[in-house]
């Protein structure tokens, strides 16, 4: 009959407009500043560098060779090389930045500095709240801005980081291996030497005059 | 019966405070300031009544579908008028090169005091009636006829293709269902005997045990009041009658080049018209002031009346809530081919009820020819034409 489906219709809405009331899961809306979902773990927004320890300074495992700021795309990247060099988590001898800026305004997120980076220093964040006042400088941010401790890359991309965290430990393990190997061999060696000292040595220098 | 001297005095709270503020004039200018302060009542009472409106229909339509609606503005966002009115009153009042300056002005206004003098004639309690007419009904439809001009007009001036079409169409749908808002209301004069509506109140103020006399508990009764609303629907613009401003279509319709605090005067505009047909029709099938069980007649009679007017505005929202839009031939076949024709035939059915005496005779007469009409026409009408796969003559 004529007017049936209408009467259908506002059953409907009734049920909704009710319903809206009594169950908390038919209102799906998060009301943002106040509550927020989670980020998703591959979630990517702009990059950040990661440091280790409690001083992010100290702590860059950014070794400065500049091969994100070569890679990227749009060019957001600026990197100075430092002069001097400080030891990485391995102890190897580094060097480190002194500027590292990323230019959010031009970057387009496309992750190719994180693919290419072979220290995991550079990762990408979640956080997407960047508004802000001034369109230049705030958008410019320095590497004060970027750096993060590994606990926030933990507690963002959690899977990602625990697989870094055990090839930098695999990796330091086989460093600290090496050299203690070699520590040991150089002993062996120095322990050696003594007998052995002044034929090799002697070898060499006459050969190249 | 439950009527003590204090529910009196409250039922005419208003009045005596009319006549208690009069009272300190020199008797000669009594009726003027008398009618001056009923003015100030309605253009106070109704704006105010239409700021709540806006904020519970948002926050009735979001919860229809499943959202909270505006929650940001003072508690629960019932401050959200406040800010909507800030930001109409501050905006730029931009006009077209091209439009036509006085009429582009004046639309706006001519719509507000039309649907302002309509409240004139609307009794909203007892004794509360600016103008007590003795055509007040009449001049109701004519003010609210009114309105259409103001449609034109704002649409004509613009000078744009949207606001004209708007306008066309706004005017095409007015005057289709401005008929049946009237047919469906001279059932009424019919029956009562009078276009007065304090008197079509005072008619309806009657009991039966502890049930009111009010039209709509009568078969043609029933039938006007749901014609009654289907028009007062189309005649406010409101969904599913939407189309003289539908957004998806023509931008805004009549009033696309009107900006801050003109849009807001369309806004209110429409808004009061609905307040006023939905107090019309309280008035003529409702009951009016009048309360819906006779042991309740201790509360005030405005209460009634605004209650039962704001009743009308949920369902307004509610089918709002519910209804897409139709479509121009839709709407127009609706009109002439379906309630039109019924509200011939509930003229019809009502001069039987008349002439058939008491009864229980008229009662089955009249459903019967109501109901057979409706299922009948109905099903004539709107049934589901099955058209089939699209055939090409030439392309093949």
């Amino acid at each position: 009959m004529l007017g049936e489906g209408i009467l259908k219709g506002l059953a409907e809405t009734a049920k909704n407009f009710f319903g809206s009331y009594v169950s908390k899961e038919r209102l799906t809306t998060v009301q943002y500043p106040e509550e927020r979902i989670p980020t998703v773990e591959n979630a990517r927004v702009f990059p950040f560098l990661v440091y280790d320890g409690p001083d992010w300074e100290a702590g860059l495992r950014c070794v400065s060779c500049q091969i994100c700021e070569k890679e990227c795309p749009p060019k957001c990247i600026f990197i100075e090389k430092s002069k001097d060099k400080k030891p990485d988590f391995v102890g190897k001898m580094q060097f480190y930045p002194v500027r590292f800026d990323i230019d959010t305004s031009v970057c387009m997120s496309c992750q190719i500095c994180v693919e290419v980076c072979p220290f995991d220093a550079i990762r990408m964040n979640t956080g997407f709240e960047l508004a802000t006042g001034d369109r230049f400088g705030g958008l410019l941010l320095d590497r004060k801005h970027l750096a993060h401790s590994n606990e926030y890359y933990h507690s963002i991309h959690p899977t990602e980081a625990a697989e870094v965290d055990a090839r930098r430990a695999e990796e330091k393990a086989a460093a600290e291996a090496k050299a203690k190997a070699a520590a040991e061999a150089a002993a062996a060696k120095a322990a050696a030497a003594p007998a052995a000292a002044p034929a090799p040595t002697k070898q060499p220098a006459e050969g190249g005059s | 019966m439950a009527t003590t001297p204090f529910s009196t005095q409250l039922d005419q709270i208003f009045v005596l405070l009319r006549d208690w503020l009069v009272g300190y004039l020199p008797a000669a200018y009594r009726p003027a300031a008398g009618a001056v302060l009923g003015v100030l009542g309605i253009i106070s009472v109704f704006p105010a009544l239409f700021a709540l409106t806006t904020v519970f229909e948002r926050k009735g339509l979001g919860r229809m579908q499943n959202r909270f609606g505006p929650n940001r503005v003072g508690p629960y966002g019932f401050f959200q008028p406040v800010a909507d009115g800030i930001k109409a009153l501050i905006k730029e009042d931009v006009i077209p090169f091209r439009a036509d300056g006085v009429v582009h002005f004046v639309a706006p206004i001519v719509l507000l005091v039309t649907v302002f003098m309509g409240f004139a004639v609307l009794p909203v309690g007892r004794n509360m009636v600016l103008a007590d007419m003795d055509s007040g009904l009449l001049f109701f439809f004519a003010m609210g006829a009114a309105t259409e001009l103001s449609v034109f007009m704002a649409g004509w001036s613009s000078r744009n293709k949207y606001s004209l079409l708007g306008a066309m169409r706004g005017i095409a749908q007015m005057i289709s269902y401005e008929v049946v808002l009237l047919l469906s209301a001279v059932s009424i004069v019919m029956i009562g005997g009078s276009l007065s509506l304090s008197k079509i109140v005072e008619a309806q103020n009657s009991y039966t045990g502890i049930f009111p006399h009010w039209y709509v508990f009568t078969p043609w009764g029933l039938a006007g009041f749901l014609m009654f609303g289907v028009a007062a629907t189309a005649e406010t613009n409101r969904c599913p009658f939407d189309l003289p401003e539908g957004e998806s279509e023509i931008v805004a319709g009549y009033f696309t080049e009107y900006s801050g605090f003109k849009f807001a005067i369309f806004f209110i505009g429409e808004y009061l018209a609905m307040f006023s047909l939905s107090g019309m029709a309280t008035t003529l099938f409702l009951g009016g002031w009048s309360a819906p069980l006779s042991i309740l007649n201790f509360i005030p009679s405005w209460i009634w009346f605004f209650g039962k007017v704001m009743i009308f505005i949920f369902v307004f929202i509610w089918v709002r809530g519910t209804l897409p839009r139709l479509r121009q031939d839709q709407l127009m076949n609706f009109a002439w081919k379906f309630v039109l024709p019924l509200s011939l035939v509930n003229l019809i059915v009502t001069a039987l009820w008349r002439f058939m005496g008491e009864g229980w005779l008229r009662w089955v007469v009249s459903t019967a020819i109501l109901a057979a009409f409706y299922v009948l026409v109905g099903r004539a009408s709107f049934r589901r034409k099955n058209i089939g796969l699209r055939s090409y003559r030439y392309a093949e």
